[in-house]
């Protein structure tokens, strides 16, 4: 049989019928719902008299809009408030495989809760009206961001309708040097290809680097895909995958887990499959990565610079550069090192995780925040990883430090809630957007891993972490 | 869906970019569980002098007089005239649905985000991919000449300038198809639902652990 990639493998198994140009209909395993999203699609549903096809293979919870202190308060924001009822009363009608609400121990960002209750398989396929369903990938699952209209497709029909994408290999080799982390492989990635190389293409992520990460690194990795363009990335299952499922609750147990294992073996690209277009990074060669400017791909190392706009050749480019700069008050040739540092905020599907947590704290531990930083934001993706933390002491290293402590949510990223930036704060930020006011009207987003951020923090600049005494 | 089949419309040129969604329709608007309205906010950031917020009254408050879509020769366009990975980003419909409300039908760039680029088709948008030379070409027009319009056909795929000019372009005969006659998808796709309760039935057999 023709050796085929991870990818192809993922389509076939999930193709129901394809039209003469290419447009196929795939069955889709696990849709996952938050409370933005979805509203217009179960109206829409229920305007037409359809019902939704399998509620079992839903699960839903509020994170967008949720606040992330004052619980006992409720949601203040009439509006927020009203949408986060809307998705209650939805679920409540059509029903879910599981549903957190707000407030419940389990609720939180629904890329972290889907995964850390195992509701994340290898091999299936996953979509929720949210970019970063790439995050998914990391399983071996075709998983992707879809628009409002195709959650109500995915609801009416269990199916999408999807165009083969080409395929990208994206390989980084060799060792990371110590301190660098999943978030740094994935900014230089971008960096490299730039927010548009992957438009069109599911990227797999390989090579020693990647197959050395943990699971929730990889979560990191394939969660900022969609920063390179592409809908989704992927990367194979190893034991490291089976190891993480092992006993999570909604993964398969007894004789049903050790068939699914047989099968997850198999989500690989065989040897000699062909891909569209192959990159390879050198791992060794990463450092830690700051961004300058208001798209992902606007990257440096932490010993790097600000460019100079006068240096680019491509007018486009320049023009974006010299925006950018003016967008986030900084001069050309300005090193990285002397931005100043207003808000941290160490958060985020990307970095919610509790080895984030972990590598954060790490930092933190017997250090306090600078007197120059206004305030730093810790707010865990779920319930759970908040008790886990809590179980470390992890709380009171960063309540130590000055460090606000928070309840689970998306917060700070984008700013749907209560939690943002003045206009000109500049902001360390373990999240995955940069972009003009994506974190409060005229916010300057730096997005860095959490070791940076916390370093950030003690230091109120973006230094590299590891020379901290 | 409403149809599209032909515009001779006014183009506005939006000249940056990755311009992202976030920019499109900045997040304090989604929180409306609406799929209308959302015209008056596009570009917010860059439209007014203010921070919006959802439920105000738009034509009180300050615009930015230098923001494109604020001049008066742009004002009634049809056609947005966009760079490079146009709504990267956020996968939130409310781009779409704030580009159609404002009364944006066809948008012309080099290249788009995918998310964003099935989004539009669901909501009678039409995106149409040019080479880069192309649209170089169209923005020094639209800038040289006031009341700058197109001619689009979706049933020919041709965009034509005011000098008869016609360029083509390329779209899957899946999503002209449904443009065209202004399908709903999910009507289509139910017609498929015994090919569907059939690979189900297989799945859940060969896979059983993905429905437990």
């Amino acid at each position: 049989m023709k050796a085929q990639t991870l990818y192809e493998k993922l389509w076939t198994s999930h193709l129901v019928r394809q039209e003469a140009d290419g447009t196929a209909l795939i069955y889709i395993d696990r849709h996952l719902v938050h409370e933005v999203t979805s509203p217009q699609a179960f109206e829409g549903l229920k305007l037409a008299g359809r019902k939704p096809w399998r509620v079992g293979s839903i699960v839903a919870t509020a994170d967008h809009n949720t606040p992330t202190e004052h619980w006992d308060q409720g949601i203040t924001d009439p509006v927020s408030r009203q949408q986060v009822e809307t998705l209650d009363a939805n679920i409540r009608e059509s029903g879910a495989l599981a549903y957190f609400p707000f407030k419940d121990e389990r609720q939180g960002i629904v890329h972290v809760i889907g995964p850390e209750i195992g509701a994340i398989l290898p091999g299936m396929t996953v979509v929720c009206g949210d970019s970063h369903t790439s995050t998914h990938g990391a399983f071996a699952c075709l998983a992707h961001g879809i628009g409002t209209s195709e959650v109500e497709h995915v609801l009416a029909t269990q199916c999408l309708l999807q165009k083969r994408s080409r395929t990208l290999l994206i390989r980084v080799e060799g060792e990371l040097q110590h301190g660098v982390s999943a978030k740094d492989v994935v900014l230089a990635i971008i960096g490299v290809i730039g927010t548009a190389g992957g438009t069109g293409y599911a990227i797999e992520f390989g090579g020693s680097a990647i197959r050395a990460l943990s699971m929730e690194g990889r979560m990191t990795v394939c969660n900022m895909a969609i920063e390179a363009g592409a809908r989704a990335g992927l990367i194979a299952v190893d034991e490291t995958t089976i190891d993480y499922l092992k006993d999570k609750p909604f993964a398969p147990v007894g004789a049903l887990w050790d068939q699914a294992v047989d099968y997850w073996r198999t989500l690989h690209s065989d040897d000699g499959a062909s891909f569209d277009k192959e990159v390879v990074l050198d791992a060794a060669t990463i450092a830690p990565q700051v961004t300058w400017g208001t798209s992902p791909e606007m990257v440096a190392p932490v010993g790097g610079r600000v460019p100079d706009p006068a240096r680019e050749t491509d007018p486009v480019k320049r023009e974006g550069i010299t925006r950018a700069l003016k967008y986030m008050g900084l001069a050309p040739n300005t090193l990285i090192s002397d931005i100043p540092v207003d808000q941290v905020f160490i958060g985020s599907c990307t970095n919610s995780r509790i080895e984030d947590l972990r590598e954060a704290a790490a930092v933190a531990k017997g250090r306090r925040k600078a007197a120059s930083v206004k305030r730093v934001l810790v707010v865990p993706g779920s319930g759970l990883v908040k008790r886990q933390a809590e179980a470390e002491g992890l709380d009171q290293i960063f309540r130590a430090a000055g460090f606000e402590w928070r309840e689970p949510g998306c917060s700070m990223c984008l700013a749907m809630n209560a939690d943002r930036l003045e206009p000109g704060d500049h902001c360390a930020s373990t999240s995955n957007r940069n972009f003009e006011g994506r974190q409060g009207a005229g916010g300057r987003t730096h997005l860095v891993s959490p070791a940076m951020a916390a370093a950030a923090a003690v230091t109120g600049r973006f230094g590299d972490w590891r020379e901290l005494a | 869906m409403k149809a599209f089949s032909v515009l001779d419309g006014l183009v506005a040129p939006l000249d940056r970019a990755n311009v992202d969604t976030d920019a499109i329709i900045p997040k304090q608007f989604l929180k409306s569980i609406k799929r209308t309205g959302f015209g008056p906010n596009l570009f917010d950031e860059w439209r007014y002098r203010d921070h919006g917020e959802p439920g105000e009254d738009c034509s009180v408050r300050p615009v930015n007089p230098d923001f494109v879509l604020n001049q008066p020769r742009y004002q009634g366009a049809r056609i947005l005239l966009t760079r490079d990975n146009f709504g990267c980003g956020s996968s939130r419909e409310h781009a779409p649905w704030a580009l159609e409300d404002f009364g944006f039908q066809v948008l012309i760039g080099t290249s788009f985000a995918d998310i964003f680029f099935s989004n539009c088709f669901k909501n009678g948008l039409l995106p149409i991919v040019l080479p880069a030379a192309e649209v170089d070409k169209l923005f020094d027009d639209c800038a040289a000449n006031e009341g700058y319009c197109l001619v689009v056909d979706l049933g020919a795929q041709t965009v034509t300038r005011p000098d008869g000019r016609s360029l083509k372009f390329e779209i899957d005969a899946f999503r002209k198809e449904c443009l065209l006659n202004g399908w709903d998808d999910i009507g289509l796709t139910l017609r498929h639902a015994d090919a569907i309760r059939e690979f189900e039935s297989k799945r859940r057999s060969e896979h059983p652990y993905y429905y437990a």
